[in-house]
């Protein structure tokens, strides 16, 4: 996948020409923000309904007291401690999978010169098109003959060779001079010292790239997670929200509201502390 | 001759940890699902035995297959352009020095990292009958009472609507980089020649993002087949399967009725389908949209 964009252009000192000032420019604004608030509307009634007490979830008014009632409740309801507990691992192993098999990889297809490569590159890149999300039926069936369903492995290994990230870091290695190569392989450096010591420091923006995305993705996870687990013991926050939100709660949309926010808070938290990291990760990790 | 012997042994080595699990959960399901498809699924008593195009044809004469295909296609259709319309637009405004820059950018772009599953769940309110918020809003201007999910008629449009809303800002940052890395020099050249804003974006601003365009509408397509989890949260696929989709139909075949030959022939469909995108990408528009 590339979305060929060539390198930002030097801050202009120049003005725009076509710069909207004056009235253009406060429509535009008002446009944007009307559309900005549509936006966050979802969140931000979630965050009504979850800080106050049922009886406000549909009434709107100021003074209506705040309390964190919905949290505790939602807390004591289901084993949340335990899903954060089954998610941090799975993103966890995921990622530390992804990171050394994609960086292995990555430096074979990128500084390897040998024969199967670019059949093994073609093999890879088929990943991009055929997502895990659509062999759900056979890849259960696999899982099923390890007997592994319902165990966090069994919701990682699908994902631990990502053609997502071997291609993100292939492209990352390529750009690094075959001078460095060369002179740590004159040094005396073996071909995994070169890797460690040369391609791996200068590829750290990717790697937090890739990694924000694939923590983001894998947190949010649902479909297959939801059909490979069926005990607390292994099931991660997104199938733990669903079982919560439809079992019999009655409809308590306060206490649905404040677990959604408890679930989704980790990665709200840290995109508005380091929004710009976040956003140029998005952006680089597609773009390359 | 024997250093690309080593060499050799070398790469594969080095790809063989990554090769070994993309062959067992890529490449070999992908063949099984087809093998699988011209087998009966496996009963206690009676094991798969080889049916030739038997579940092809019991597929053909499903109308819920036919019906989640054209429901797919409209939720394509739905989906699609109008994020990367909306995409488009949130770009070109969050690009010029509007009002509180920073926190619109921000309010795009946050539904991307909240978890589908999550936001579902709110949004289901919002469509909730008598008692949500879309329903007090046009109960405000003495709108009848209208159940969006519940009718065969508005529930996929609900559907549709929380995908736009869930991507829309995603595909937006890659606009935005793309339009940041447009030469002010163009734009300058353009207002010497007294372009209009509106051919200035015509002309030369919307030609160039073309690759940009080309790689959100991949991405667009490939999310229009395997967004699902907020049918699962919002509607299970009714009502009367308004809005099954064709991986939702797999997982239901699959996992409820426990039919996996026929899961596995439908899932083959799904295949053919993302391959058909593959090659409309790599064999017709990577063509034409590089000419700068």
């Amino acid at each position: 996948m590339s979305a060929p964009v060539p390198p930002r252009a030097p801050a202009a000192t120049r003005t725009d020409p076509y710069s909207p000032k004056g009235l253009p420019l406060t429509l535009e604004s008002a446009g944007a923000i009307l559309l900005a608030l549509i936006w966050v509307l979802p969140l931000a009634y979630a965050v009504w309904a979850a800080f106050h007490p049922s009886e406000y979830t549909t009434r709107f008014v100021v003074t209506a007291p705040l309390t964190l009632d919905n949290f505790t409740r939602a807390w004591a309801a289901a084993p949340f401690a335990r899903y954060f507990l089954n998610t941090f691992i799975l993103v966890t192993m995921i990622l530390a999978f992804q990171l050394v098999l994609g960086t292995l990889a990555a430096y074979a297809l990128a500084r390897q010169d040998f024969w199967g490569r670019d059949l093994a590159f073609a093999l890879i890149l088929a990943q991009l098109m055929i997502m895990p999300d659509a062999l759900i039926v056979e890849n259960y069936r696999t899982l099923a003959k390890l007997n592994m369903v319902d165990t966090i492995p069994a919701i990682a290994l699908p994902y631990i060779a990502s053609a997502f990230g071997i291609f993100l870091l292939r492209q990352t290695f390529k750009t690094v001079p075959k001078e460095l190569d060369d002179a740590a392989r004159v040094e005396g450096a073996s071909p995994l010292q070169v890797l460690m010591k040369v391609y791996v420091p200068l590829a750290k923006p990717t790697y937090i790239a890739y990694g924000l995305v694939s923590v983001s993705y894998h947190w949010n996870n649902f479909l297959w997670p939801l059909i490979v687990t069926n005990s607390v013991e292994a099931r991660p926050l997104t199938v733990g929200l669903q079982v919560f939100s439809s079992s019999d709660q009655g409809i308590d949309w306060a206490v649905i509201c404040a677990a959604t926010l408890m679930t989704s808070a980790p990665l709200l938290i840290g995109f508005l502390l380091f929004q710009r990291q976040f956003v140029q990760s998005f952006m680089r990790a597609g773009i390359k | 001759m024997t250093n690309r012997a080593t060499a050799t042994i070398h790469g594969w080595l080095l790809l063989l940890p990554a090769m070994a699990c993309l062959a067992l959960f890529t490449h070999w399901p992908a063949v099984a699902s087809f093998v699988e498809s011209f087998y009966s699924t496996p009963k206690a008593r009676r094991p798969a035995r080889f049916v030739g195009l038997d579940n092809y044809q019991q597929m053909l004469a499903d109308p819920i297959f036919w019906k989640a295909l054209t429901n797919n296609l409209w939720f394509a259709l739905g989906t699609i352009p109008t994020s990367i319309a909306l995409a488009l637009l949130m770009a070109v405004w969050v690009n010029d020095r509007i009002a509180a820059r920073t926190l619109v950018r921000m309010a795009y772009f946050t539904p991307t990292i909240l978890p589908m599953i999550a936001v579902a769940n709110i949004w289901l309110f919002f469509f909730t009958p008598q008692y949500g918020l879309f329903e007090q809003m046009t109960g405000l201007f003495g709108a009848s009472s209208t159940n969006w999910l519940g009718s065969q008629d508005t529930a996929l449009y609900a559907i549709i609507i929380v995908a736009v809303w869930k991507e829309a800002g995603f595909f937006m940052i890659f606009y935005l980089a793309a339009l940041q890395a447009i030469p002010p020099s163009l734009g300058e050249a353009a207002a010497i020649e007294g372009a209009s804003r509106w051919t200035f974006f015509r002309r030369v601003q919307f030609p160039l993002l073309m690759p940009t365009t080309l790689f959100v509408l991949i991405n667009a397509v490939i999310n229009a087949f395997r967004t699902v989890d907020h049918i699962v949260v919002m509607t299970r696929g009714g009502p009367d399967n308004a809005t099954t989709l064709l991986l939702f139909y797999i997982y239901q075949v699959g996992f409820g009725f426990w039919d996996t030959a026929y899961a596995a022939t439908l899932t083959c469909v799904l295949l053919a389908l993302l391959a058909l995108v593959a090659f409309v990408q790599y064999g017709w528009l990577e063509r034409r949209t590089h000419y700068r």
